[in-house]
């Protein structure tokens, strides 16, 4: 299968001091056709800036100082602002965490579908691209008749099915979402998670999905990349990562959440918290909270090594191969 | 929901619409002394003959009658408010202050009205670009200006620009809102003496208006384009234009727009300053002069209009930002 | 202080705090404002008179002088009146709620939708005789109504705080709770709407003077441009007269927007993101 998008040693920093702060470092990572891609990590972790430079949409002070992010062929760090725009939600469209906060409080529902629909579709008429916004929230399971609703007169799960739709609205090849289902309640969650890998299955977009909640993507992710201190500590499939997982950060956050499917087992939370990115520890971000660190780990900084099925970047695991 | 909101607001001017006319009642009668017996002997002394009975009463009735309580006092001066009637000019006598009133008001009209929506739109155009173009060149240089010219007292704008344009240039006329030699009515000639003598108190008020919408508009804009509601904008790839107008600056307009319309019911007000220093022949002029010649019944009635002018227009606000944020609630 | 880390507060203050000193110390470094040399009338500025000299022979720079006391005299006892009704009303209105809001909301509301200008003229024209403290007394009066919705919603959101409401069931009386829970946490906002009301007082005073309202015996700026427009200083180009008070209250002004400007953005990171330092930084990097 070809690869839709590939990342390579992506970086982010924020200039707003005197010392620019590093938030995304040198991230790589690939997505194929309708792959799911689950990135997990804690709050500061760098996956939110992760996700506005994967979909350019970062302002000042945050600044892509490396990488590439290369879109079937196409460099989206190179591309000029014209060309970026054409490529927009036909190509490459967004999810954002609060529906509330998305979506335009003064217009419409389904007028927010149709200046999108229009923008890339100068043909559409206005009567067919309501039309169309209709057919598109049906998708979702929300009735036609509201697409004349204003956003604050649908309920919280409606919204954020609504922003999904609207993601979808012009057949894009990836969709990156963040952390879509934190704002709804548990059974909201599953309904729209399910929604979402039928769309997949249907129209065989390819998703980038974003959360604090590693649980949840064990159930929804084809492959899960974990951040920690602006880098990814390890890559692998979502089998081998639960099944197997290696970086002591991984086990931990596997640890800390109650499987979903499987028989209760002791949870262990994660001593200390996320490192400040101003003051980086030296060596491996994660050795002052690992309780496996052992000499040199505050001086030498791992690099993602590839062993079988997964990557990792930890000392314990020197030359890619499998201690534990 | 909508109309519970509406029918409270409703419910609010006719309190204070009450409460203004209240206040104009009881104004002349907390006053030491006898203010009506006052003004008829101004107006006795002014004229030279005695005051007709049917003037007596309608003064008795605005300003204090010794002869009648409160309450009585009070049902009488409704009466003759009913009646349109504000009572006698003491300045003018005997022109009733409605009259006059009805005389300044077109001109108070042309000149402040056209003035605040331009104003408006001049500053709330300039304070979206300097937002979304926030720590731009554009912006690190207007903004600072702004922000002094906004400090800067209005009637010494007025003063320095009535120097310059007016006596060191002579671009302009000095005072007055028409050419006194000119006869009044629809002529060309007349027109253009209208504009001449309009177009420095307009400028003057643009000048020193649009600054305060220029940073309002400003700051409620860059508040607003970090909004999720605009990055999805941007995310979608529609065309910056719209998702300047149509997603930032169409929310962040909210409450400058509220602004707005106080601003358009202070229009009735006149520019008080601006007509003062340009003389200019408009409701603010008219209340400056009443107060300056002691002309009691022109002051109340003056206020009386101005008040209730400012009370329509935050109705008429509250009706039109009803249709502009469709979240608005009962409960606010 | 965390607001001092913004250059604009740190201006903002200096310049607010020279002309408070200007208006202590005056008479100490100004001379007479009201004496009269018959030998210099009408001069511009020279060696002699700094800032020249009016049509009445006076020295300009003294009366700018003096005219700070005058200005900020009227504006921060205008600011003080103003803010102390505010509290009075604002904060019990938003802390008990119910018919006290109801009655409370309503006077707000009505002093706010009032035009204050036209108002303070028809006042002013029945009282006979205003000094600063009475012009002061009809600032304040006039000028609380804002201050009081901001309060109000403030100590709203702060009544229905655990913290308060924890108090409120142990039994705590509510004039200790309000003097020692609500009112500290309102200091800043407090604090803002004092300067404001200064400001807002020195402008008013000025235009209050400028209408001939204010007893032409006291000294101010505004009496100073009042003085200078009765005589035409305008069309007689004597600029000297009417420019330095001007530029005063603008200057003031300017101040008070630079604080408030200042402390908006250490309290509100999205316009502190928005700031040029930040921008052209990033330009830079991104060009790099």
């Amino acid at each position: 299968m070809s690869a839709v998008l590939v990342v390579e040693g992506l970086t982010v920093d924020y200039v707003t001091g005197a010392e620019p702060v590093r938030a995304c470092d040198d991230v790589s990572f690939e997505l194929r056709r309708g792959e799911i891609l689950g990135v997990a990590g804690e709050s500061g972790s760098g996956k939110s800036t992760l996700i506005t430079a994967l979909t350019r949409l970062q302002r000042p002070p945050a600044v892509t100082t490396a990488g590439r992010i290369e879109f079937h062929g196409t460099d989206l760090v190179a591309l000029g602002p014209d060309d970026l725009r054409k490529l927009r939600w036909t190509s490459l469209a967004i999810v954002l965490q609060s529906a509330m906060d998305a979506l335009n409080p003064v217009m419409r529902v389904g007028a927010q579908f149709v200046d999108v629909l229009r923008a890339h579709d100068k043909t559409l008429s206005r009567k067919d691209a309501w039309t169309r916004a209709a057919e598109l929230l049906g998708m979702v399971g929300i009735s036609a008749d509201r697409v004349r609703s204003y956003p604050h007169e649908l309920s919280g799960g409606m919204r954020q099915r609504a922003s999904i739709a609207l993601a979808l609205a012009c057949g894009p090849e990836l969709v990156v979402m963040d952390e879509p289902t934190t704002a709804v309640d548990v059974v909201m969650q599953r309904q729209i998670l399910a929604q979402v890998l039928r769309l997949r299955r249907e129209l065989g977009f390819a998703v980038v999905f974003v959360t604090h909640d590693l649980s949840l993507l064990l159930e929804l992710a084809d492959r899960i990349a974990i951040m920690y201190g602006g880098r990814i500590v390890e890559i692998g499939t979502a089998e081998s990562l639960y099944g197997k997982p290696r970086h002591p950060y991984t086990r931990g956050l596997r640890d800390s959440f109650p499987p979903l499917r499987s028989p209760l087992r002791k949870l262990n939370g994660i001593p200390g918290s996320p490192p400040d990115l101003r003051n980086p520890p030296p060596g491996c971000p994660f050795h002052p909270r690992c309780a496996d660190r052992f000499d040199g780990c505050d001086e030498q900084r791992p690099e993602l090594l590839t062993i079988e099925d997964h990557a990792v970047a930890c000392r314990l695991y020197p030359s890619g191969e499998d201690q534990s | 929901m909508r109309l519970a909101f509406l029918a409270r607001r409703l419910g609010f001017y006719l309190a204070a619409a009450a409460a203004a006319i209240g206040l104009n009642f009881l104004l002349p009668r907390l006053m030491p002394g006898d203010p009506s017996s006052a003004i008829v002997e101004e107006l006795e002394r002014v004229s030279g003959q005695q005051v007709p009975a049917e003037t007596l009463m309608s003064i008795r009735a605005i300003f204090g009658n010794p002869h009648a309580n409160l309450a009585q006092q009070f049902a009488d001066y409704l009466r003759q408010l009913s009646h349109g009637d504000l009572g006698v000019s003491v300045v003018n006598f005997p022109v009733p202050v409605a009259d006059l009133v009805w005389q300044a008001l077109p001109w108070t009209l042309l000149l402040v009205g056209t003035t605040t929506i331009t104003a408006f739109a001049i500053g709330t155009l300039l304070g979206v670009v300097a937002g979304w173009k926030a720590g731009s060149r554009f912006d690190a240089i207007l903004t600072p200006f702004t922000t002094f010219l906004s400090s800067v007292p209005y009637f010494w704008v007025a003063l320095l620009a009535l120097w310059i344009f007016g006596f060191v240039l002579g671009w302009t006329p000095l005072s007055g809102g028409y050419d006194a030699d000119l006869p009044q009515g629809f002529s060309f000639a007349y027109a253009v003496s209208v504009l001449h003598h309009g177009v420095l108190p307009a400028a003057t008020i643009v000048f020193s208006a649009f600054g305060g919408w220029l940073l309002g508009m400003r700051n409620m804009t860059v508040t607003t384009v970090r909004e999720d509601y605009v990055l999805l904008a941007q995310a979608k790839g529609l065309s910056p234009k719209r998702v300047m107008f149509r997603y930032a600056a169409r929310n962040a307009m909210l409450p400058s727009f509220t602004g707005f319309a106080m601003a358009l019911g202070g229009v009735v007000g006149g520019a008080l300053l601006t007509e003062i220093v340009f003389s200019y022949p408009g409701i603010g002029y008219l209340l400056y002069e009443s107060l300056q010649k002691r002309d009691y019944p022109m002051m109340q009635g003056v206020f009386l209009l101005i008040t209730l002018a400012v009370l329509l227009a935050n109705l008429v606000a509250d009706l039109a930002y009803v249709l502009l944020d469709p979240r608005i609630r009962a409960n606010r | 202080m965390i607001m001092l880390r913004s250059w604009k507060v740190r201006i903002g203050l200096s310049i607010l705090g020279f002309f408070i000193l200007l208006a202590v110390l005056g008479p100490l470094i100004g001379g007479d404002p009201r004496a009269n040399d018959i030998s210099s009338i009408s001069q511009p500025p020279s060696a002699h008179h700094l800032f020249g000299t009016t049509q009445f022979g006076q020295d300009v720079l003294a009366q700018t002088i003096a005219g700070a006391r005058g200005s900020m005299l009227v504006g921060i006892l205008a600011a003080a009146i103003g803010t102390l009704i505010a509290i009075l009303v604002g904060v019990p209105a938003g802390y008990f709620g119910g018919a006290v809001d109801n009655g409370l909301n309503f006077l707000t509301n009505l002093f706010l939708v009032m035009p204050v200008l036209p108002l303070i003229l028809i006042v002013a024209g029945y009282v006979q005789g205003t000094g600063p403290f009475v012009i002061a007394l009809i600032i304040g009066l006039f000028g609380w109504s804002g201050g009081a919705r901001t309060l109000r919603a403030q100590s709203l959101s702060l009544s229905s705080r655990d913290f308060v409401l924890a108090m409120r069931m142990v039994g705590e009386p509510h004039r200790r709770l309000i003097f020692f829970e609500i009112l500290p946490h309102l200091t800043g906002w407090i604090s803002a709407m004092f300067l404001h009301g200064m400001i807002g007082g020195v402008m008013a005073e000025a235009g209050l003077a400028f209408l001939g309202i204010t007893d032409s015996g006291s000294i101010s700026w505004g009496t100073m441009i009042q003085a200078a427009q009765q005589q035409s200083a305008v069309l007689r180009g004597l600029w000297w007269w009417f420019v330095p008070p001007g530029l005063c209250i603008a200057l003031i002004g300017t101040a008070a927007t630079l604080v408030n400007f200042g402390v908006d953005e250490v309290s509100n990171p999205k316009l502190r993101q928005a700031r040029r330092s930040v921008i052209v930084r990033t330009r830079k990097v991104v060009s790099a």
